[in-house]
């Protein structure tokens, strides 16, 4: 365990040295000088000097890479030029945000991707069938922002049931936060949904068809209590290996959601700050992304090894 | 009998919350940067100190600067010190004294503050003089007039010494200002809230208690929120939106000529490119202005929410050289003059940034160029990159706008002067430099006229810049809100701001 423990975490430090190289190379090979980008509508030249001096844009690039790199060493992130505040700060701010975002759109997907799923195996051919189909195709194919807007204009402008957009905080007040959170949640989740149904309904009937489901009917059961406990629990999982999977392509999708409600989470974040050269907010935010990457994996492969007694020998 | 009294105080308190509650909630365009006047750089952040820090000078809807927390200045006879006499009575949001001492001590951040950006506009104050304690002076190394249209911005703003100093870089987090609103909190992309002040000097004009700002980059979306009642009133919405605001009576729309200009940038001696580009003959520049309907430019990329121009200023603005009118669009005379250059059909890059406001632009002279022979190749590219290009002179020709300042010289000087950091079109002509000059020294107002008209003339020739239009600010708002003022500034001035 020991040994196994070592190697993997030796093979970590050269994997996030690799990380940390790609992601500085990567933000230079963005055209546009960033201290101009910085320096905003007047390019006055003194505040260029200055922000070129503050952040060693005028230096040999391994030189900015070593300032980089021993500033995160001692758990320096750097500052937003922008906005003036510390990297890890808006990444503490941010996170909860996206993830309850993420989180909730989970929800919303399993909820309807597994009812839907169930459904349309269970009534295999009928209109409930093809009805459960449409909606994932439907779902599958609509782009997020597009339906973000259709969303916004029914349920705020015309119906006025839910903001438009923007975020509150639950600790603010639980009420204004799903309020806010329900419609990009359930955009990000919806494509999701879709996906999820078409696997449950896969899964579902090929468990229907099996032996013991036959058995169970057989014994008088009902056919509620054959599909729901008997038949759902078998075909979940690998329902449930794709939700997770799929949970690193919700944090993905969040980017654009977020764009289009206007919320501040991670996703805005990062695409701002690209937009606006904050050099320090990109590079924190792709590492602090990739080590926890890393981590999940290293916690994957400890998991893997304490259950699959085959690696101990 | 005693309940049914408390009841009834009750139930009058709770029914008179709304009535003093008030919120005022307004959708921005983009996200404001840091909050210290110091180092602010974006238009959009100078929006949101409207709501907190007051200016020593303000503007009025005719541009006129009119006093704030300067009661009065007064320039000495050779412009070379401009003394203020600052308003009594007026505290700052920590309570701290607003002063002539708290002057001296802000312009000389604004000076001095690593990384600030007003440096430029005050590199003219060569020192500050505390006469009294309420009168400063501003000593001038040279006579600079449109110092007091600078002191209208962000180099006017005064922040709280005692905040500043604690503070220091971290300032922008927390502004302490002398404005009618208090700083509460901001979410980091998300929204800037502020309170209202109880010792505002001028706490009568303020009827909110509570001013929140959202920034909603999408315009849809920002007019999403005016619609289902989140936002009382939105900027800058797309022009496109303005036929269903004005059937929907629940809304009304200001609007104001900009004070900045919407212009194409020819790169005229900025780099080497500017010697192959077949624009690098007058009269091609000529013929290509003469291709673009200005009009045209406004109706079908702006649905006519604009003003066609071809300076600096608007043809509005006081100080716009009647002198040189706006040319009629003439292709016969456009293609005579490229035969005559011996380029029948020229081709050159414009390049463009991907705003949706830019791309129509680029897009419309594009098609009316072509009708006058020119082949036009539009090359889109993110902000920031497009910036970038015409920094380094990769670039022919450039659609670039400028949100514009109060004085005339903010909108001319760094632009068109030899080597100024906004001159992208590396336009030299030291006879424009030294009218520049000069209208910066006089008091005159005619005399300074004279110099503008001059350099009209010259930069019509010579094409460094091809003014089109100025656009309209835009502001739509809930029918309930009245006292909007509609300066040229496209500020949102909260004093006078009332829900009914």
């Amino acid at each position: 365990m020991g040994r196994f423990l070592l190697a993997r975490l030796g093979a970590i430090l050269p994997t996030l040295f690799f990380v940390s190289v790609l992601i500085f190379g990567l933000q230079q090979l963005l055209p546009g000088d960033p201290a101009t980008a910085m320096a905003g509508e007047d390019h006055d030249p003194e505040a260029i000097a200055y922000l070129r001096a503050k952040f060693h844009l005028d230096e040999p690039l391994p030189v900015r890479y070593g300032y980089w790199v021993k500033g995160v060493l001692q758990g320096d992130l750097g500052d937003s030029v922008r906005i003036q505040r510390p990297v890890a700060e808006l990444i503490a701010e941010k996170l909860p945000v996206t993830l309850e975002l993420a989180a909730l759109a989970m929800v919303i997907a399993l909820a309807i991707g597994i009812t839907a799923g169930v459904v349309s195996a269970v009534y295999r051919d009928t209109g409930w069938d093809i009805a459960a189909n449409l909606f994932a195709l439907w779902g599958i194919s609509t782009p997020n922002f597009w339906l973000g807007i259709l969303l916004i204009l029914l349920f705020a402008v015309h119906l006025g049931w839910l903001p438009a957009s923007g975020y509150v905080s639950p600790f603010e007040d639980l009420r204004a936060n799903l309020a806010s959170m329900i419609m990009p949640a359930f955009v990000l989740g919806n494509a999701f949904a879709a996906a999820l149904m078409r696997h449950t309904r896969s899964a579902m009937l090929q468990v229907l068809s099996s032996d013991y489901v036959r058995t169970a009917r057989a014994k008088g059961l009902s056919e509620r209590n054959v599909v729901l406990r008997h038949a759902l629990r078998n075909a979940l999982t690998p329902v449930i290996t794709l939700g997770a999977l799929q949970l690193g392509e919700l944090l993905s999708g969040a980017v654009l959601t977020e764009q289009v409600f206007s919320i501040p989470g991670f996703g805005k974040l990062v695409v701002d700050a690209v937009f606006n050269r904050d050099y320090s907010v990109v590079q924190g935010v792709v590492l602090f992304t990739a080590t926890v990457y890393i981590a999940l994996n290293l916690l994957a492969d400890i998991a893997y090894f304490l259950v699959n007694p085959k690696m101990r020998t | 009998m005693n309940r049914r009294f408390a009841v009834l105080v009750l139930g009058a308190a709770l029914a008179a919350i709304p009535a003093f509650a008030q919120t005022l909630r307004i959708g921005l365009a983009e996200d404001p940067d840091v909050l210290d006047p110091t180092l602010a750089r974006t238009f959009v952040g100078r929006i949101v100190f409207a709501a907190t820090c007051d200016k020593l000078l303000d503007l009025d809807e005719k541009l006129n600067i009119v006093p704030q927390l300067a009661t009065s200045y007064e320039w000495s006879p050779d412009y070379k010190a401009l003394t203020l006499k600052i308003r009594k009575g007026v505290l700052f949001h920590d309570g701290e004294k607003l002063d002539a001492a708290a002057v001296k001590f802000n312009i000389e951040r604004h000076k001095t503050m690593q990384g600030s950006t007003r440096k430029g506009e005050l590199a003219s104050v060569s020192s500050v003089d505390v006469v009294d304690p309420y009168t400063v002076r501003l000593n001038l190394s040279a006579p600079f007039i449109p110092l007091l249209a600078v002191l209208t911005d962000r180099a006017g703003m005064m922040v709280s010494p005692k905040a500043a100093k604690a503070e220091g870089e971290k300032f922008g987090a927390h502004p302490v200002c002398a404005g009618p609103f208090k700083f509460v909190d901001r979410v980091a992309q998300g929204r800037i809230t502020f309170e209202r002040f109880a010792d505002y000097w001028n706490k009568d004009a303020i009827h909110f208690d509570k001013v929140i700002y959202e920034p909603i980059v999408d315009s849809q979306v920002r007019l999403a929120n005016l619609k289902s009642g989140q936002l009382d009133l939105i900027e800058r919405f797309a022009p496109s939106d303005i036929a269903g605001l004005r059937a929907d009576s629940r809304f009304k729309i200001s609007k104001i000529v900009e004070i900045g200009y919407q212009g194409i940038t020819i790169n005229i001696g900025k780099s080497d490119l500017a010697k192959t580009s077949v624009l690098r003959d007058p009269r091609v520049r000529e013929a290509f202005e003469l291709s673009i309907d200005r009009q045209g430019v406004v109706d079908v990329a702006q649905e006519g929410e604009g003003m066609a121009g071809n300076q600096w200023v608007a043809p509005t603005n006081s100080w716009y050289s009647k002198a040189v009118p706006i040319p009629k669009r003439d292709v016969a005379k456009a293609k005579e003059l490229l035969r005559e250059a011996g380029v029948p059909n020229p081709s050159f890059q414009l390049v463009t940034p991907t705003t949706s406001d830019a791309q129509r632009f680029a897009q419309v002279i594009q098609a009316m160029a072509k009708e006058a022979g020119f082949d036009v190749k539009i090359q889109s590219t993110e902000f920031s990159t497009s910036l970038d290009m015409a920094d380094k002179g990769q670039f022919e020709a450039y659609v670039l706008a400028w949100s514009g300042r109060a004085d005339p010289d903010g909108n001319l000087q760094s632009h068109l002067g030899c080597k100024q950091p906004l001159n992208y079109a590396g336009y030299c002509n030291a006879e424009v430099d030294d009218w520049i000059a000069k209208s910066r020294t006089t008091g005159d107002r005619a005399q300074r006229q004279k110099y503008f008209d001059q350099i009209a003339m010259q930069v019509s020739k010579d094409r460094p810049i091809i003014y089109v239009y100025h656009r309209h600010w835009l502001w739509a708002y809930t029918n309930k809100l009245s006292g909007l003022r509609t300066v040229p500034d496209g500020m949102i001035r909260l004093q006078d701001l009332k829900m009914n």
